[in-house]
């Protein structure tokens, strides 16, 4: 297949810097370390306004008469902001967390299950980096393990 | 009447000393609950400490304690109820198989007689338990966090009467043979060292000598 192709994976704190940032197969165009920042910043910025766009709900509905087991997900009505930007070349694809970490994942317009490949990258973070006792939450992600995790699942998929 | 409800004393006052000893002979913990707690452990440990053999000795006196009761607790569950070990390879054995599947849910990988030092005993884990989920920052890659495990260990030891000088956990994986294929494949392989002291060895000797006569 020509087109299995994952660029790209950044992480996005929930104050908006960029905590990772790795490249897994060449194609996209490289950056100045700052434009990464920038891209990363300016993201995080549109991400919390479109969040905002959000059509309002139409009636808070109180706790007590939604049923937990018939949600799909503990927030159904929670605001999402932007998750998807595409061009013809590649794809974005923002995951956010509960705890309001994004998860940018740069791939080939048509590669599929890419929902699905978030929620590994997402089980290998809360794995490798958050079980670590030597990462300091908010700070740039340097976990030998997780990079592994990543090569053996991304790379091996793509 | 004046207790409260806690842990220590339960409102059913069914305290933990009521209960059967074997009732959680099988149970299964969640290995992410025991990851956290260990993260927690780890960052308890790290406060005031001078540098990592300080950590690491550290994390050997919180395996401890741990070690002192879990002899008693295997040995009370054994069956039939056993005696503790008095020669040095039963002692051994005990610590690779029935701890370690206590523990871990399998036997230890390998167990090794120093031919260097008859006191020294090495015992090998491919891929620690504790060290799961820990990757280690370049300034601390002498570290091992399995120095937790090490601690457990001395306390066997100490508990069945076979002082140790010591019971450290090293990492062999990386070093073993230029990084060969065993090094490739455990990356995390730690040998735990199991220094026993002179009076154990001399004791050894008599027992030895009083079997064979």
């Amino acid at each position: 297949m020509v087109y299995r192709v994952v660029f790209a994976l950044f992480i996005i704190s929930k104050a908006g810097g960029l905590i990772y940032n790795r490249e897994f197969h060449a194609g996209l165009s490289k950056l100045e370390a700052n434009d990464y920042l920038i891209v990363a910043g300016t993201f995080h910025g549109i991400h919390a306004i479109t969040k905002q766009l959000c059509p309002a709900a139409a009636a808070p509905t109180p706790p007590a008469i939604t049923t937990p087991s018939l949600a799909p997900s503990p927030f159904p009505s929670r605001p999402s902001g932007l998750e998807v930007l595409e061009t013809q070349n590649f794809r974005m694809q923002c995951f956010q967390t509960q705890t309001g970490v994004k998860f940018l994942l740069f791939t080939e317009p048509h590669q599929p299950n890419v929902d699905t490949m978030m929620r590994r990258i997402y089980e290998l973070y809360a794995d490798y980096v958050m079980k670590n006792p030597f990462y300091t939450v908010e700070m740039p992600i340097r976990c030998e393990k997780f990079d592994r995790g990543l090569d053996g699942f991304v790379k091996v998929r793509s | 009447m004046a207790a409260t409800p806690g842990l220590r004393y339960p409102s059913n006052k069914k305290t933990i000393y009521d209960r059967n000893l074997n009732r959680s002979k099988n149970a299964e913990l969640s290995r992410a609950a025991f990851a956290y707690l260990f993260v927690e452990m780890i960052s308890y440990a790290q406060k005031r400490v001078k540098g990592i053999a300080d950590l690491e000795r550290r994390l050997n006196q919180q395996g401890y304690p741990l070690g002192l009761r879990l002899l008693d607790l295997l040995l009370t569950r054994a069956s039939p109820p056993s005696l503790r070990p008095t020669r040095i390879l039963p002692l051994l054995q005990f610590i690779a198989q029935t701890l370690w599947r206590h523990l871990f849910s399998r036997p230890a990988d390998a167990l090794e007689k120093s031919e260097s030092d008859p006191a020294q005993y090495m015992l090998y884990d491919n891929d620690p338990l504790p060290n799961t989920y820990i990757s280690l920052p370049k300034e601390m890659s002498q570290l091992n966090c399995a120095a937790f495990v090490a601690g457990v260990i001395e306390g066997v030891c100490d508990g069945a009467g076979f002082p140790t000088t010591g019971v450290s956990a090293h990492s062999v994986g990386e070093q073993e043979g230029g990084g060969g294929v065993e090094g490739r494949m455990w990356p995390g392989k730690t040998v735990f060292l199991i220094c026993f002291r002179g009076e154990v060895l001399e004791r050894e000797e008599v027992l030895g000598r009083g079997g064979s006569g």
